[in-house]
Formats: C-alpha cells, sequence, structure tokens
C-alpha cells in the first residue's frame, strides 16, 4: 500500500462514524430572520412571509446552526471541531477545498420559537481520486438538525473534494504560458510509404497496383499478398468513392482537429478501402452508401490528405 | 488443430486490487499479483520456470520471476496486439509444458492504464519511426483518427447497418454487466447499477459509441500459474483445464484497425476459431454454460455470440434482449461484470472470473459451471479458450 493511501487510511480510522455535537442554534427561529433571508434571497413566497402560521424555508436548514462572526458556537455547543478532518488534509498537501454536492432532505417545516441544534457525522473518505483540478479525495459530512424536542426536522448529506492543486494541469498551463500550436501528428514516411505522402503532396491519391497480377493494395506494403511480387506501381485514384462505414468523434478533443471530426471509411472506385476525414456534412445527415469524392488538401506544412465530400445520396 | 496431447490447467489465480490509481509501479503490480497466484496454487516462487504477458506489458519477465523467487526462466514469451494478447500467453504456456520445455508457467499482466498512459486518450505511446505501431497508425492518426473508441466505432456502425442494431441494444449489454458489476466487491462500479435511459443520455464519445459502452481505464494486475493437470492432482485447488485453445489472424486482420475485412460487422478471428475450439474440447455451443467475451465497448460482444454459434448471424441483439446473457441467464456473459463492470485489465481480470466461478468463489456464482468460453480482444488478432471445471 502506497504513503498517501495509508495516511488517508488513518484518517478514516480516526474520523469516519465519529458523530459529533450538539451544536445549538444562537437564536430560536423567528420572522425577522426569515425576513432578512427573503429579503436577500429575492423570495417573496407567502408561506414564509404573510401567513399568520408562516414557516421558514426549508433551504435555511444549515444556517440555524451557524457560527456567529466571530467563528463562535452558540453556548452549551460542543468544543470539537467536526470539520477537523478537512485541516488535516491541509497538512497531507490537499490544501484546495470545492464543495461538490450538498443534498438536502426535509422532515417538517421549522417555524417560529423553534430552537434548533445540529450533529454532524463524516460518513467516508473516500480513495485518491484523480480529478481535473488534481489528485485528492472526497469526504462526506452528514449533518442532522433536530428542534427542541429532539426530533428530527432535516439532514443534509455534504461532499467536498479535497485536492492537491495541479502543477502541470491543462488550465494551470493555458494560465501560465501560452500552449505551443500543436500539429498534426507527421506520418512515418519510409521506403514501403513515402511514395503515398509525396503522392498527396502533388495532388495525387495513389494506390499500389502489382505488377504482376495487377491486384490494388492500400495501405502501402512492400510485398503482393496474392502472388507475392515485390515489383508494384501507383495508379492515380480518381478521389471516387462510397462511404463504407463512419464515425463522428467527440471525445477526447485532441488539437489542431475540430469536433466533432467525422472520419469515413470509403470504398474507392479503383476497388480499395481508405480511411480519411470528411467535412461539409452533419455527421446525422451521412448514410452508409452515400458517394463521395475526395479532394487533396494541405493541411500543414509538408502534410498533405484527402479529405472527402459527399456528392450525392 | 490436432487434440491437446497432454492436458494442462490454471492451478493458481493471484490479483491486486482494480482502481483507478494504484499508487505503485506496475512492477509493484505485477509482482503482487504473480506473487499471490504462487501462493494460491500451492507452489514455491522455485518452481516457477515460464513466464508469459503480452507485449504491451511494462515489466520484464526476469524482473518479475526474480522477485517472486524463481530460479531457472526455460521459457518466456509475449503477445502482440493489445488486448488481443489476453489468450496468447495462455497457448504459448499450453505448447511450452506440452513440449516439455518447462513446467509451471505464470501468466501475468500489471498496468496502470488510468493513473499512467491511457489509452484512449490519443496521446502517442512511441514517436519512433521504426517501431511497427507508428508505422501502422501512420495511415489514421495524421486525421484525428486516433482512439480505440472511433476504431471500433466503425465496426458497430455497419453492424447496425446490417442488421437493425440500436444503440438500446448496445445499452443493454451495457446495464446486464453494469448489474453483475454491482454485487461485486471488487468491480468500479458495485453498487451502482445502470438504467438504459442513462445509457442513452451518457455522453457520445465515438458515434455509436457513447461513453457506457466503452469500457472503463484501470489500474490492476491479474496472474495465473499454468500447469499439467497431472501436477494439479498434487496441488490444492481446483484445477480448470484449458480444453482447447489457439490464436487466430487473418490476411485481412490489422492492429486495432479491423477496416480490411470485408464484413467489418463481423470479427472474422473468432468465426475462423470457433469448430476447432469446440472440436478439440468435444464440446459444442450448447455445452458452454457462461463466458467472458472481450468487452472493451459493448457493441463488440454481438458479433462474438454469433461467431461462437449461439445464435444466427444478426441475431444477438434479440438474445441479448431475453436476457440469455444475464444474471440468471442460460449462459450468463462477464459475470464480474466484465471490464465495462468491473475493471479492464486487458482481458485477465475476465478469465479470473471464469476461475472463481469453477471454483465456486464468484461473487455472482452460478450453478452450472462447467463450460466456459473465454476471448481475447475483438478487432485485433486475437485468441480464445474453453475453460473446463474439474
Amino acid at each position: 500500500m502506497s504513503e498517501s493511501h495509508k495516511e488517508l487510511d488513518l484518517l478514516r480510522q480516526k474520523f469516519v462514524g465519529q458523530r459529533v455535537g450538539p451544536y445549538y442554534a444562537w437564536n430560536k427561529v423567528s420572522r425577522t430572520q426569515v425576513w432578512q433571508w427573503c429579503a436577500a434571497m429575492g423570495e417573496t413566497n407567502p408561506n414564509y412571509l404573510q401567513k399568520s402560521d408562516a414557516v421558514a424555508p426549508p433551504t435555511m436548514l444549515q444556517s440555524w446552526t451557524f457560527r456567529d462572526v466571530h467563528g463562535n458556537y452558540a453556548p452549551d455547543s460542543t468544543d470539537k471541531n467536526t470539520y477537523e478532518v478537512l485541516g488535516e488534509l491541509d497538512s497531507l498537501g490537499y490544501v484546495g477545498s470545492v464543495a461538490v454536492s450538498y443534498d438536502q432532505s426535509y422532515h417538517r417545516y421549522l417555524k417560529e420559537g423553534d430552537h434548533v441544534h445540529s450533529f454532524s457525522t463524516i460518513k467516508d473518505i473516500s480513495d485518491l481520486k484523480s480529478t481535473g483540478l488534481g489528485e485528492g479525495c472526497f469526504v462526506t459530512e452528514f449533518a442532522e438538525y433536530f428542534d427542541h424536542d429532539d426530533q428530527l426536522c432535516g439532514d443534509a448529506t455534504i461532499t467536498y473534494l479535497k485536492y492537491k492543486p495541479q502543477q502541470s494541469s491543462k488550465t494551470n498551463r493555458s494560465e501560465t504560458a501560452p500552449l505551443k500550436k500543436v500539429g498534426r501528428i507527421s506520418p512515418v514516411e519510409n521506403h514501403d510509404s513515402k511514395h503515398f505522402w509525396q503522392g498527396l503532396r502533388d495532388g495525387k491519391l495513389l494506390i499500389q497496383e502489382c505488377s504482376e497480377c495487377q491486384t490494388k493494395r492500400h495501405p502501402p506494403q512492400p510485398m503482393c499478398e496474392t502472388c507475392q511480387s515485390l515489383e508494384w506501381q501507383t495508379i492515380e485514384s480518381n478521389c471516387f468513392g462510397t462511404i463504407y462505414s463512419y464515425t463522428a468523434i467527440h471525445y477526447p478533443e485532441i488539437p489542431p482537429f475540430d469536433y466533432p471530426n467525422v472520419i469515413v471509411l470509403v470504398d474507392l472506385d479503383e476497388g480499395v478501402r481508405i480511411a480519411a476525414q470528411l467535412e461539409g456534412t452533419q455527421p446525422e445527415k451521412i448514410e452508409i452508401g452515400d458517394r463521395v469524392q475526395a479532394h487533396i488538401k494541405e493541411v500543414q506544412d509538408g502534410l498533405a490528405l484527402p479529405i472527402f465530400k459527399v456528392t450525392a445520396k | 488443430m490436432t487434440n491437446m496431447k497432454d492436458k494442462i490447467a490454471i492451478v493458481g489465480i493471484g490479483a491486486t486490487e482494480f482502481s483507478k490509481n494504484s499508487g505503485r509501479s506496475e512492477m509493484q503490480l505485477a509482482c503482487e499479483a504473480a506473487h499471490s497466484a504462487v501462493k494460491d496454487s500451492g507452489l514455491q516462487g522455485a518452481d516457477i520456470d515460464g513466464m508469459a504477458t503480452f507485449s504491451m506489458d511494462n515489466n520484464w519477465e526476469i524482473e518479475v520471476h526474480r522477485q517472486i523467487g524463481g530460479q531457472e526462466l526455460r521459457f518466456f514469451s509475449r503477445t502482440e496486439f493489445g488486448g488481443g494478447g489476453a489468450i496468447g500467453p495462455f497457448a504459448h504456456a499450453v505448447s511450452a509444458i506440452q513440449s516439455g520445455q518447462c513446467n509451471n508457467v505464470i501468466v501475468y499482466r500489471g498496468m496502470n492504464e488510468r493513473s499512467g498512459l491511457r489509452f484512449g486518450s490519443g496521446e502517442i505511446m512511441s514517436m519512433n519511426a521504426l517501431n511497427p505501431d507508428m508505422i501502422h497508425f501512420s495511415h489514421y492518426f495524421p486525421t484525428g483518427f486516433m482512439t480505440p473508441a472511433s476504431w471500433i466505432a466503425m465496426c458497430a456502425r455497419r453492424y447496425m447497418h446490417q442488421y437493425g442494431a440500436t444503440s438500446e441494444d448496445f445499452g443493454r449489454i451495457t446495464v446486464s454487466l453494469r448489474d453483475f458489476a454491482s454485487t461485486n466487491p471488487n468491480a468500479f462500479f458495485y453498487q451502482k447499477p445502470l438504467t438504459l435511459e442513462e445509457h442513452q443520455s451518457s455522453k457520445m464519445i465515438a458515434d455509436p459509441l457513447r461513453l457506457f459502452d466503452c469500457c472503463q481505464e484501470s489500474d490492476g494486475a491479474v496472474a495465473f500459474v499454468i500447469t499439467s493437470l497431472e501436477r494439479a492432482k498434487d496441488l490444492p485447488q481446483t484445477p480448470v483445464e484449458i480444453a482447447s485453445v489457439r490464436q487466430c489472424a487473418l490476411p485481412s486482420s490489422r492492429q486495432v484497425t479491423p477496416f480490411y475485412h470485408q464484413d467489418i460487422a463481423q470479427f472474422p478471428e473468432f468465426d475462423a476459431m470457433a469448430d476447432d475450439l469446440y472440436g478439440v474440447a468435444g464440446v459444442q455451443a450448447e455445452d458452454i454454460d457462461f463466458a467472458c467475451l472481450y468487452d472493451h465497448f459493448s457493441p463488440s460482444i454481438l458479433p462474438q455470440l454469433e461467431a461462437f454459434k449461439f445464435c444466427a448471424r444478426g441475431e444477438a441483439k434479440d438474445l441479448v434482449a431475453s436476457g440469455h446473457i444475464s444474471r440468471g441467464g442460460k449462459m450468463p456473459v462477464n459475470t464480474n461484470g466484465g471490464q465495462i463492470g468491473e475493471a479492464y485489465i486487458h482481458g485477465l481480470n475476465g478469465i479470473l472470473e471464469v476461475v472463481r466461478q469453477m471454483r465456486g468463489e464468484s461473487p455472482n456464482q452460478i450453478d452450472n459451471t462447467e463450460h466456459a468460453l473465454v476471448t481475447a480482444g475483438a478487432g485485433v488478432p486475437t485468441g480464445a479458450a474453453i475453460l473446463r471445471k474439474h
């Protein structure tokens, strides 16, 4: 087990399952506080403001047992700090904090005069996860809110991500240094294939043809698989063909391509199949069997490719 | 393919946990799994004299062998073509033991595929111009056609076109696998079943493949100990016989870009192997109780069901819809949740599950476990085997 796994295991042993509380509300539920909250939030629901039996907005649940502006809990509250685990994660280097989710359930409305207290339990500390923000773990807290008769009024499950901010993440990189312009990967042009890539640079889509048995082949290879001849020539494709299959790639988005990136397998009229990009047709309009034509395009310095367009359905 | 001369069996299994970040090296993972497989088998590290793995594995066989206490290595081999290499090592182990080259072989694979180099990221493994991968992929990478999902999407699209299959048909496979995973504590998706609606609303990766059609990316290692059935009699575990095994590549086969078969809705390597495998094992499709079919992408299950004659061509989607391959079905497929539901350890975690089923140790234990079909990668030069409980 790695060091970081051990550290998290120790934290789990120390914190998970421990129920901490009570934390008392500084004030009983009052119409004044409800009015202030509704005014701040732009809430106009008469159930909270006007009716004689007005209730507090359920989403105020957490606010009743908030600390005061000095960070103190109300008298008689426990001295224990629910969030000690977050501090320990800070000291392990997981200094980043994000609240990931906050799910509340309400068991009854709170109304004027209710005096709330709460308990909090760390339910889970996840394994290490790789996230877009950096490596870290999710901490799940479960909070319970009771009235003065110890009746459960509501509860909340809160998930935090504590993470080590990434030094080299994509976002950081783009903030600190401009991305080097990324080009397409250049093909290997070797003894067997350089004619093909040179042909494209010359504006021609070349297909290998066996000099002995005239079998055509693509992608290029040195020996004819039909008659084993090493002699071959090229013929120039007229660039017409039929879509045999296709895909529209959405993810991952790899520079420098535009997405969705449509790739087609085309049965060229000369009898070989080739994979290439298709432009000018929305993916949902493409059908197997569509007739296509390739234009040879220089896509970057020294690299030309056949790009297909649909010519007829 | 002639009959097996001497019978060969899997007598030990070992695995690490499967995760998204193992926190340790691939070498450590491989050693941990290999060591626990040796312990499980009842043999000693010094008894291991053969090692077989994938060409893509980054852990040299001599390094793993030395660390688990190996002495002399008489046989070592690797199999190419990514997940297509999931069966080759077993085939090589069988041949090596039968021919007397060695006695006890470890098959292993250890990878940090999620926390290390992710196969689906489009990142390039080697820019070396002499590397066969680069020579091959030169015809695809310059267009941005760079991920396994996009390559296999071509096959899935043809399958839909030819047989009227839909994304929902693919989704039903994922739902079945996630159901198995939901009750398998080793699975990433333990206690997380998926609905067809959730599948249908998952984001498009490479049309028609959605996120939940794709296998996971995982860290972990799996290892097996292979020896003769004769020797297995003195060992503690229920032996799982490799009743038949072979590899297959056809002239039209290519490395993960299976575009040059006359019909790419099929993976014809599987069709080519089926009769041999059934014949040598002395069984037929109806004798197969359960299967571990390579599920890098959910639609790839469909042509495999057809190739191995569980249904007629184009009817696999109906077989899936009938529940045939799901929990409680006649021939459950990937009862661990597969690589979509449990973890992606290049196919070996599924073979691990087959052994567990035959030992009666699966978290999703089924009743009939006499014969299982296992396959390696689809859309690559590949292999398959039939395993038999003893």
